[in-house]
Order: structure tokens, then sequence, then C-alpha cells
């Protein structure tokens, strides 16, 4: 009963328990096993709000081909007991095609879970456990859960290892002996052979929030200000130790008031900074973004998203915070904003943001999200952002020593050396307007070069000025040079698929943004497969927005907009852009529970309920209809 | 550049040609001045100096000095300035501002860039109100002050007692200055710029437009610190603040905010534990170690 996902070559797993119950380490040994074996996959972990040892969930789903979401279903759930289960009920997506193994002495499988329909099996968890001295229940469901992944015995011990490696040895033992009965006892499932091709091995098993922590790194940031934040931290406690390794400094801050600002003292003396935080820290940095942005010194803000408003949903996901990284700032502040589309995609995004930044001395604001921050996928490497020049620096040239130690200290950016104005004079024009809108930036420490940064509305020497064509200059520069920037290809992801170069009447555009991607991007392969021509797009550059290439791309299609929020921020901000046509209609549903390819593809079906019959025409039916409340938190 | 190629510099050599917007007697002007010969005194060349601000009269210093300058938000001078620092150690980072903006708005940073201890010197000009928004009451106002038209009847509340509370949040060097002194301040910030960790100089600087009647005494009434220490009794009258009979006389309590000179110092604390600060030059050597354990 299990292989039971759409093209029969993928599974989704899940382990649950009390505190304590090691859910999420099963879940860790598995995905770490089925990487031995060549296999891709994502864990994505739910918690509850405790502290310390509070109930847990770790859903993992693997397969032969890259995964970029948790699927529709949970095929197999070994619930180590049923304490708080309640919690994750919506999560947990069972039915009548699913397989729960639960432990009898832990009691009836309740009737929430009971109801999904889904075939009961005891497994006595508990009990085989305590034939191992030190033996615990969560390593018996590794080992039933790894046969009846096809998991051969030695890649769940290697990952054991692995992954309990800094354990007592006696405890790392037990763990082995009791995975080794368990796995027996399914013996005769067809077992994946470990893999031994190369590209398999080069695989990296790591969270969003790491690889974002890479992308700092490959961006060759220097400083990191933060606030502890969930679910932010591990992108910091990540960073800590690796940063230090590439020479920079990170400093843990008082408040988000406090970290944001420091990161603009170090981006003034010319070191790449970044931070990381949730919706409540982005509140309290949105003055320091701002002031970024007016001085023209650039910094990038991780914002690692959670269930809003106020405190919401620390432990959980939602793509509610697109309208205040848009809007969050005061007065017109032209900044970048951009979303990672999965969690290799982190590292590529944050490295792009903060070149970005750098380039044209702005603030960008990331858009992570729990969903991608705190879930663990086995992924191909992945691939450097495009190249970006580096921070147009201000020196004179012949400091020659200035320029060496400009270029020692950050050797990979490619300086750019050759600023528009050399002569220091008295009062250097640090905003001077120029052709590309960006003004050589000097280092402290530059002879010649003194100017004072600042967020008063100022002249080109920086100087605060109040007069109104000064305001304009400045205003139109801040904008200008967002808007001329060539961003080449990295704007979106677009798999345009089967889509004719005229699409027919019925083609279909799924547009999206950062988490929802891998679940559209299914949604999208599935219904090409029932003979539509359908493309996704994945927005990862959200502003300045590429108006013309996002018209092209979707012209002469049906359009799908697709969100985790309740109000359309996407959606809203497209049609304020008069990018979309009239017929477009958005899918915006509250999280925090993840999307699923199903559910993308039930509510096209539901808008177009011809669309699968491949009729033309479809889409006149709702052609120039208002957008319906209905629609946005249609879901709901 | 090697010492020996920079000319020295004249006080005036550090003023920018922006004219101040201070008002006509404003005790700013002799910070300013205190400052600009504390740095031709220490030969310190302008483009290795930063000076970074928030947001209040005080807080225009950064404009008005030919140096690097950053005149950030109200209230953040600590944090910019400790990242500048942290960022570039190789610099002279001075902070400046206000009474309101470094203890109101700014008040946590200030805590916290105690303790951390960071090699900055911070020099908040007193006026006790907060004279760009027209006369307000500030964190270090009198509670009976009334002229301000927000808060008739006086704050009612006890104010804040900057030097105190900078030793009980751990900085290691403080100091109290008087803007009609400016051959003492500058001895003072002169002395706070060397200190190896984060120097506080308190700066009593006169507002002659908001507070004229209360502030003109200043000149007659300071002292050297230690010459008048408050009995208990006036202590306690001044501060609201209770002593334990028998309590050791300490600056928290006895200080009457009014002594010059400086007030604590001592050897920096420990290196700060809240930073990590790498030391390997070569990055994308440490950067291909780390991917390449990402493969394990």
């Amino acid at each position: 009963m299990i292989w039971q996902n759409h093209n029969q070559q993928s599974i989704t797993v899940a382990v649950s328990g009390s505190g304590g119950s090691g859910a999420l380490t099963a879940g860790f040994i598995l995905l770490a096993a089925a990487q031995r074996c060549g296999r891709y996959g994502l864990m994505m972990r739910s918690a509850g709000p405790q502290v310390r040892g509070g109930e847990s969930v770790a859903i993992l789903r693997v397969g032969p081909s890259t995964v970029t979401n948790i699927g529709d279903r949970v095929d197999l759930l070994a619930a180590l007991d049923w304490r708080n289960i309640e919690r994750f009920q919506d999560e947990l997506a069972l039915d009548a095609n699913s397989l729960i193994l639960h432990d009898n002495e832990a009691g009836a499988v309740p009737s929430g879970i009971a109801a999904s329909g889904a075939e009961q099996r005891p497994i006595d968890f508990g009990r085989r456990a305590a034939e191992h001295n030190g033996g615990r229940a969560n390593m018996i469901a590794v080992g039933v859960l790894g046969g009846e992944m096809g998991l051969p015995l030695q890649a769940l011990l290697d990952a054991t290892d692995a992954v309990l490696g800094k354990k007592a040895p006696a405890a790392v033992d037990a763990a082995k002996a009791c995975i080794a009965t368990a796995h027996r006892g399914t013996a005769g499932k067809t077992e994946s052979e470990p893999s031994t091709a190369p590209a398999a091995a080069q695989r990296w098993r790591l969270s969003g929030n790491a690889a974002a922590g890479l992308g700092a790194l490959r961006a060759e940031v220097g400083f990191v200000a933060a606030y502890p934040i969930t679910p932010a931290s591990e992108m910091l406690e990540w960073l800590a130790p690796r940063l230090e390794r590439a020479g920079g400094t990170l400093l843990q801050a008082e408040d988000e008031l406090a970290a944001v600002n420091m990161l603009i003292g170090a981006s003034f003396g010319g070191v790449p900074a970044v931070t990381a935080t949730s919706g409540p820290g982005l509140s309290l940095m949105t003055e320091g973004i701002g002031l970024a942005v007016a001085s023209e010194t650039p910094i990038l803000v991780v914002n690692v998203a959670r269930g809003g408003p106020s405190t919401g949903l620390p432990t959980k996901s939602e793509q509610a915070d697109l309208n205040q990284a848009l809007y969050g700032l005061h007065g017109d502040a032209p900044h970048l904003v951009l979303a990672p589309l999965d969690v290799g995609d982190c590292a590529y995004t944050v490295e792009w943001g903060s070149r970005l930044a750098e380039r044209l001395q702005t603030a960008a604001i990331l858009l992570s999200d729990q969903a991608l921050g705190q879930t663990h996928a086995v992924i191909d490497p992945p691939p450097r952002c495009p190249p970006v020049l580096g921070r147009k620096w201000a020196s004179a040239t012949s400091t020659q020593a200035q320029t060496d130690r400009l270029t020692d200290r950050r050797p990979n950016l490619q300086p750019d050396l050759q600023p528009d104005s050399t002569t220091p004079t008295n009062a250097f024009a640090r905003y001077a307007p120029s052709a590309d809108g960006i003004s050589p930036m000097p280092s402290p420490g530059t002879p010649g070069f003194e100017y004072t940064a600042d967020g008063l509305a100022h002249n080109a020497q920086g100087t605060p000025s109040s007069s109104a064509s000064d305001h304009r200059e400045q205003l139109s520069k801040l904008m200008h040079k967002l808007t001329a920037h060539d961003y080449g290809d990295a704007w979106a992801r677009i798999d345009r698929g089967n889509l004719a170069d005229e699409p027919a009447d019925t083609a279909i555009s799924l547009l999206t943004w950062g988490s929802s991607w891998g679940a559209v991007q299914e949604a999208t392969t599935r219904l090409r497969e029932q003979g539509l021509q359908v493309q996704s797009i994945g927005l990862r550059l959200l502003a300045p927005l590429q108006h013309d290439q996002l018209s092209l791309a979707i012209a002469g299609t049906q359009v799908l907009v697709v969100e985790i929020n309740a109000t359309g921020q996407l959606f809203r901000y497209l049609n304020a852009e008069r990018v979309l046509p009239p017929s477009a209609r958005a899918f915006a549903r509250p999280g925090p529970l993840p999307l699923r390819p199903a559910e993308v593809i039930a509510q096209l079906q539901r808008l177009q309920p011809d669309a699968d019959k491949n009729h033309a025409g479809g889409g006149d039916e709702h052609a120039g209809e208002s957008l319906q409340a209905a629609d946005v938190g249609g879901g709901y | 550049m090697a010492p020996a190629m920079i000319p020295s510099l004249r006080a005036r050599d550090y003023l920018s040609d922006v004219k101040p917007i201070w008002c006509p007697g404003c005790g700013h002007f002799g910070v300013l001045s205190a400052l600009t010969k504390a740095l031709a005194y220490l030969e310190r060349p302008k483009h290795e100096i930063a000076v970074i601000s928030g947001i209040g009269c005080s807080s225009r210093v950064p404009a008005y000095l030919d140096c690097y300058g950053f005149h950030g938000l109200h209230g953040r001078a600590l944090p910019l300035a400790t990242g500048l620092k942290a960022a570039r150690p190789d610099l002279t980072v001075i902070a400046t501002g206000g009474d309101g903006d470094g203890f109101s708005i700014g008040g946590n940073h200030f805590l916290h860039a105690c303790r951390r201890d960071i090699d900055l010197c911070y020099i908040v000009m007193d006026n006790a109100v907060y004279g760009m928004t027209k006369g307000q009451a500030s964190p270090t106002t009198p509670p009976d002050w009334t002229q301000s038209a927000l808060t008739p009847h006086g704050t009612g509340i006890p104010a804040f007692r900057p030097a105190a509370i900078a030793l009980a949040s751990g900085a290691s060097f403080i100091a109290r200055g008087f803007s009609g002194d400016p051959h003492g301040l500058s001895e003072l910030i002169t002395r706070a710029i060397l200190h190896p960790g984060f120097a506080f100089v308190h700066v009593l600087s006169p507002c002659r437009t908001y507070r004229p009647d209360d502030q003109s005494s200043w000149k007659q009434a300071v002292h050297p610190f230690g010459e008048h220490i408050l009995s208990a009794a006036e202590a306690v009258a001044e501060t609201a603040v209770d002593t334990k009979p028998g309590a050791t006389p300490a600056l928290h309590v006895q200080d009457d905010g009014l002594g010059l000179g400086i007030l604590h110092e001592v050897a920096r604390g420990p290196a700060s534990t809240s930073s990590t600060a790498g030391t390997s030059p070569d990055r994308q050597a440490a950067l291909d170690a780390i991917e390449a354990e990402l493969e394990a």
C-alpha cells in the first residue's frame, strides 16, 4: 500500500511523537540513508511551541529525482505515540491510501486520525526497543520505515553513525541494533542499491537556512549582526563558526534595531553585511532599511518568514510578508525584494541579493520562509549566482596602496576600480548623479574622499538639504539605479515546458514566488500529463518588477497566481503594476500548511471547469470579471 | 600612507565648510571645538576618523567635520558605530549625540555598548531638553520642570543619571566635561579616544533657547569631580534612590551630576564574547573547505 504518489516513484513518510520521542532524529536518519542510496529527498519538520522536548513530526519525501515539495499525502505514518497528535492532524494529510504504523501500547488510534480511512497496522515499537539495552522506539521506526522505503540496512546504519555521531558509542550501538532488528522484519522488499554514481556522492543534505548562510559566504559577506528569532536563528548559528573561518565577524545584537544599524555601520566601512530575522524583527528593522536606502549603504536582510500577524505562528510558515517587504518603508524608498524558490535556491538568491545590494548601493530584503529555512533537503549543489560587478569604489588612482588593500580584502568581488570621479576635492560629491545612477563610494580610510552619509535628504555632496530640486535629483537617482540595472534571466525561473511559441487559447501560466514554487512546478508536470499546455513561473526578483519580461512570459496564457497568504499579496501587487491580463485569477490561502500540488490542480479545475477537457475558450468565461473575494482565500 | 607623509593638522582643519544650524550661544559649539582640538592633538589623519551620530541638535556634528561620518537614525548611533568598528578596527570611531537620542530612544543601545566595551568614544551633549523638536522634557530633565507644553506639570519622573547607569552597565571609562570649559573637555575627549574600550564622555552642554534659566548657573556650579560629594540624605533627596545604611559611598548615589573629570577608568574587560571575529585572510580556501564538508 505504499508508493502511492502519482508517479509511483516517490514516497512520503512521517514520524510523529511526543516530547523526547526522537521523531525528528528518526527523520534525519531516514533522509541521510536515502541520500546514501542516491535518492533525493526533503524533510519538513513541524513542532509545537514548547521550548524543548515538545511533540514533533518529521515529514519526509524521497524519490529518484529532485524532490521540491512534500507531496499530496503522507503514504506511511509511524506514530510513536498519540499525545497532542491533533496539533499535527492537518499537516499529516492521511487518506484511505495511507498506512499507519502505530504502537498498540500507546492506545487506540485517535478518532481524528482514524477518520482518514487509512489502513492501520500495529507495531510494537516500544516493546521491540526494550529488547535492546538502551534501545528506543524511534529507532525501531527507522528500521521499519527504512525497510518499507526499500532502503538497505547498511545505508541506515551508516546514516545512523553520521546523524548520531556525537552521542555515546553505547547509544549509537543500541540504535543500530534496534534498526537492524526492525529492518529484518521487513525482509522481502525490493531494496535500493547504495548509489555509486559520482553525482550522487556529491549531493548535499542541508536546510534552507544553512543554504542561505552559504549564499552569504559565497557573496563574501564579512559582517553579520543579528538578534535571535524563530525560524531564522539556524541561519545565524550555521554562519557563526563558518564566517569566522572565512575571516568575517558576527555580532549578536541587543535587538533588531541594533542589528540592522550595525550592518549599516559595517557596510559603510566597506564590508558586505547580512542579517537574518523573521516578521517581528523585520518590523523593527524597517526604519534602518530605509536608512540604508537613503544613505545608499548596501545591506541584505533575510526574512525567514513565519505566519502572522504579530507574534503569529513562530514555528510555521506563511508567505504573508510580501506587502511589508514591498511597501513597509516610509517615504519613496526604492529597494530590492527577492525570494528564493527552493532550499538550494536560498544559496543562489542570498548570494545574488547581497551582490546586487553591493552593486546598487541599496537595501535588499530577501523573503525566505519557515518552509524553506527549516526544511532539510538532499539536493545537487546549487549553482553560483550570475556575475555581478562589485561595489563601485571611489578611490584616487594615485593611492595604489589603498586599492590593493581593498582588493585584498574582497578578492573575488571584481571591485570596480574605475570610478566616475577620481579627483578628491574638499567637498567630495558622494551622491553625484551618474549615468547608471550609481555614485562611486569611498571606503573610510581613503584620503581625500571624506564625506558624511546621511538619512536626511541631501545634495550631491551629502550635505543635508531640504531643497525641492535636490530631493527630486536624489530620488530620481535612487529609482534609476534600480530600474537601469540589467538583471539578466535570474529574475525568475520559468519552466515553459510544452508551451508553444504561440500558446493555445487554453494555455495556462502558473505564476508564483518563494516556497510555493516546488508544489506549483509539480502541479505543472502533472497537468502536462493530462495534455494541457502549462508553464510555471517562479519570481525570484519581486522588486523592481521585471514588467516587460513578465508580460512577455505570460503573453497569450491564462494566468493563475499562487501564494500562501490570505489576501493575495502578489496578485494585488501584479495587478497594481498592470502586468496581469483581466482574466488572471488568484489562488491564495493562508498558511501554515505547505502547498500541495493537488491543491493547485483542484483550484485550476474549479476556475476552469473545461480546462481538463482541453476546450478552447475556457478562460473567456472569467474574462473581465473583477477579483472576487472567493478567489483570494478560495482554498478555504 | 606613512605617518611622515601626513602634514600636521590644526583643529580647524578638521572642520568642514558646512555652517552649524545651532542657536547662538549653544553649548555644542564648545564641544565641536574641543573635539577638533583633541583630534589635532592626537594627530589623527582625517580619513582615518569616522564620526557617527543619530538625530538631534548635537547629532549634526558629523556634517561639521571634514572626516568620514554618518548621520543616521534617531537613537541608533551606537549600533552603527559598533558595526563600523567591529568591521573596521583600524578606524578611530567616535559617536556623538544628545541626551534624548542616547538615553531615551537609544537607551537600550547605551546599556549594551557599555557592556560590550568595544573601542568607541561616545560623546553625549546633555542639555536636558529636546531642542530640535522645540523644547520637550528629556530623560535628564528634572521631574519638576514645567516649561514644556507637552508635560505642563513636569514629568514627575526622576532624571536619568548617565554616569551612574554607565557604571552599572560596565563602561570601562566614564568622564564628565562642560562645554564652557573647552580646554578641559578637549583633554577628556583625548583621554577617551585613547582609552582602549568603550569610553563615555558626558558633556554638560547648555541649551540657551529652551533652558536659559536653569542652565546658566552651570558655569558656577561645576566643580572637579570628588569635591562635592552628596551626603546620603542629599543623595536620597536628589535621586529618589534609597541607600542601605552603611552602604559604600559610590558614584551611583553620591555624584551631584556636576563634577567634572574622569569619573571612572578601569582596564578594559575581557574581549567581548558576543562576537566571533575571524582572522583567516583566505576566504576562498575557507569557502571551498566549507562546501567540501557539505558533501560528507
